[in-house]
């Protein structure tokens, strides 16, 4: 039966006619696959994440080599899970900490200690190897005395600093975009209508949202990021430049104008200067 | 006092005749062949590293065996024709006078000049325009000059220009050498022969020379100009055709950026607008290939993206132009790198910057229209009657800062009052009363 040896024997007037049946069957599927694959390359995924630390001065229980406690950290900027994307995070101390390389296996990633000095700590995050093989670099100078210096310290309030920013997944595979798409934590684009992605595997929805900040112990200090108010900015001033770009241009014309006139009006002079150099 | 306490050190009493005694200044005394005064030149303190080391110093005749005296003794020039003896300072070894040729003889060069005989002249040398005298004396005026033409030529009795002279000077020359080899290929070599002199060619180059030398400075400006516009034009062309080249399949929302920006430029019809679309197109293909360099990163930082794509799109413009920039976001109260770097948000930021960009380009063109308008009034000689002296000239310092954080305020007047004091002597034409509305935020 040639469909089942078709690899054995390069047989071809037996095997060919069924394989031609296949592929026009398949012509129009494949052809969809890939004007929607082509829109899959065109988009990117987007998870927002949150970094930065929280630090407590110890008030009567400080000592002189550990005067705060502080907690260094990525997490959703909602809150949400982060562990679907990230598999692990590194946060690379100070050398005068002992195990300066601490790795956070699983989310909420983060890091407590306690100490008095304020220094740069370098968070890499690994992904799952569905989103990526190369790790991504996140620098964050840990602060743990308030910008007021004159201020009293209190135990009751902390020193809170924390950046935005999100990681973006350019041309996502289906498979990536199958797994992460029910997860809170990421933003997907809308996909065509008709697109059909493979199915997620149970176990996955169980574990979803366990590694959440939502109930986090310090989730009171942590910075709601909204981009209102920076759009808002952006566009008055993109205005602004936009009206002042459109005066310039007027003016511009105008002075062409005249210098046109100022051409046209004394043609002879300019010949005169242009001879003044009889011969020496 | 102070360092101790900190320090923690017990405040030691010193002994009292400490006081007493003055201050050792041993300790400040350190020089080891300098004078005293001369070190105090150095601030009182030993250099941290000896900038010459001290033993190459005077050492260099004193270790000599020999005896070295001066003495004052007669001399004779060797390239003197007389024997004139005159005298001079000679330094003496151990007893014996130095020998040899008085030291300048070697430089007394001389030029080769080609004697011919009569006969020569009859047969090779005769020239309607000169005069066997005329020859002569320019061979005679050449040897006594080494060939210095200027001096011969302001020597020479009848007036003839250096050209001339250098032309019949060398053709000569070139015509006896030519008679003289008893085979052409002996003398092909000499460079007499080899180059010729061409007196029209030099006369023509030293005339344009002149011209040159004499140039105003207004026709320098337009020179520099001129040029300046060719090397644009062709930057233009030579990025036009590396954005051309560098061509990716995903460049369907850049190419419509960059026909936005075209199109938006094709406005302004003055000749500088090469300018904008030239400086428009490197930035195109820069953001094209920063576009594929992050998706070639798969994963990647919106904020990293962000800071690419702005240096893409700044990277025709100099540091200077960049710091420009990043003062008018801040005058504008934007951040410099957003604190919320959304897609949204990054998108907004860049095009705002490539905005600020274009307007100080503009800003910079009606600078130069401005120069140029002033040179045309310089140029002429009478003021056509048309145009009143002082246009609507725009000065530099105004257009600098243009969003000073007052501006932004929606109470007006109090910008309006600024202005009137930079106003100064101001003549009343119209296009005057336009320049302070510029500045209103709500327009």
């Amino acid at each position: 039966m040639p469909q089942k040896n078709g690899a054995e024997q390069p047989d071809t007037s037996g095997s060919m006619p069924k394989l031609q049946r296949t592929k026009i069957t398949k012509s129009s599927d494949d052809n969809e696959k890939k004007s929607l694959a082509k829109k899959l390359k065109d988009s990117e995924i987007c998870i927002p994440i949150v970094y930065g630390n929280i630090a407590f001065w110890l008030g009567k229980k400080a000592s002189e080599y550990q005067s705060h406690k502080w907690t260094v950290y990525v997490r959703g900027a909602t809150n949400e899970d982060l562990g679907v994307v990230i598999k692990r995070a590194v946060f690379q101390l100070h050398s005068s900490f002992n195990n300066p390389t601490r790795i956070v296996d699983s989310p909420p990633f983060e890091l407590s200690e306690s100490g008095w000095g304020e220094f740069e700590i370098a968070i890499t995050l690994h992904f799952h190897s569905d989103v990526g093989d190369k790790p991504l670099h996140l620098y964050h100078h840990l602060k743990l005395y308030p910008e007021d210096e004159s201020g009293p310290l209190s135990t009751k309030k902390p020193v809170v600093v924390e950046s935005y920013d999100e990681i973006v997944i350019a041309e996502p595979s289906e498979a990536l975009f199958a797994r992460v798409q029910n997860y809170p934590a990421v933003i997907v684009p809308r996909l065509p209508v008709g697109f059909t992605l493979p199915p997620v595997p149970m176990e996955d929805l169980d574990n979803r949202n366990k590694g959440d900040t939502k109930d986090h112990p310090l989730n009171q200090w942590f910075t709601n990021f909204s981009e209102a108010d920076e759009l808002l900015k952006l566009a008055a001033a993109r205005q602004q430049v936009q009206a002042h770009i459109a005066r310039l241009r007027r003016q511009l014309t105008l002075i062409d104008g005249q210098h046109q006139q100022l051409k046209a009006a004394a043609p002879d002079i300019y010949l005169q200067q242009g001879f003044c150099f009889s011969s020496w | 006092m102070d360092a101790k306490d900190i320090l923690g050190l017990p405040k030691n009493a010193l002994p009292i005749q400490e006081k007493k005694s003055k201050p050792p200044k041993e300790s400040q005394r350190k020089p080891d062949g300098i004078s005293r005064e001369v070190y105090a030149l150095t601030g009182g303190l030993a250099p941290l590293m000896p900038a010459v080391d001290v033993n190459q110093l005077k050492r260099k005749a004193q270790s000599d065996n020999e005896k070295i005296t001066w003495q004052w003794l007669p001399f004779t020039n060797s390239a003197r024709k007389d024997s004139l003896q005159l005298y001079h300072w000679v330094r003496v070894v151990n007893g014996i006078p130095p020998t040899g040729d008085y030291s300048f003889a070697k430089y007394n060069k001389s030029v080769d000049v080609l004697k011919y005989t009569d006969e020569e002249y009859e047969k090779y040398l005769t020239d309607p325009a000169w005069t066997k005298e005329e020859t002569d004396q320019l061979f005679d005026l050449c040897e006594r000059f080494d060939l210095r033409f200027i001096v011969v030529a302001d020597r020479f009795p009848s007036s003839k220009t250096v050209e001339e002279l250098k032309d019949r000077y060398y053709s000569v020359s070139r015509a006896i050498l030519i008679a003289r080899a008893l085979s052409p290929g002996d003398v092909a070599t000499h460079p007499l022969v080899k180059e010729t002199y061409n007196a029209s060619q030099e006369t023509e180059r030293k005339r344009a020379l002149n011209l040159l030398l004499s140039h105003t400075k207004q026709q320098e400006r337009k020179d520099v100009e001129v040029l300046a516009q060719a090397k644009k034009i062709s930057e233009a062309r030579k990025a036009s055709k590396a954005s051309e080249e560098s061509e990716l399949p995903v460049l369907s929302d850049i190419g419509s950026l960059g026909a936005d920006k075209a199109t938006a430029d094709t406005v302004n019809p003055s000749t500088n607008s090469q300018i904008p679309s030239s400086s428009i197109t490197a930035p195109v293909s820069e953001t094209a290939s920063v576009i594929a360099s992050l998706r070639m990163l798969r994963v990647y930082l919106r904020s990293y993206a962000l800071e690419q794509m702005v240096q893409a799109a700044s990277s025709s413009a100099g540091l200077r132009t960049i710091k420009r920039v990043e003062q008018t976001l801040q005058d504008l109260g934007v951040n410099l790198k957003p604190k919320v770097p959304t897609k949204a948000v990054c998108a907004e930021h860049l095009e705002l910057r490539k905005e600020i960009l274009t307007l100080l380009n503009l800003q910079k063109q009606l600078q130069y229209k401005e120069a140029e308008g002033s040179s045309f009034r310089e140029g002429s000689y009478t003021e056509t009657p048309g145009t009143p002296p002082k246009q609507q000239s725009l000065r530099a310092a105004d257009l600098d800062r243009t969003f000073t954080p007052d501006s932004l305020s929606i109470g007006g007047e109090r910008f309006g009052k600024r202005e009137q004091k930079r106003k100064g002597p101001a003549p009343s034409s119209p296009a005057q009363s336009k320049r302070p509305r510029k500045y209103k935020a709500s327009d």
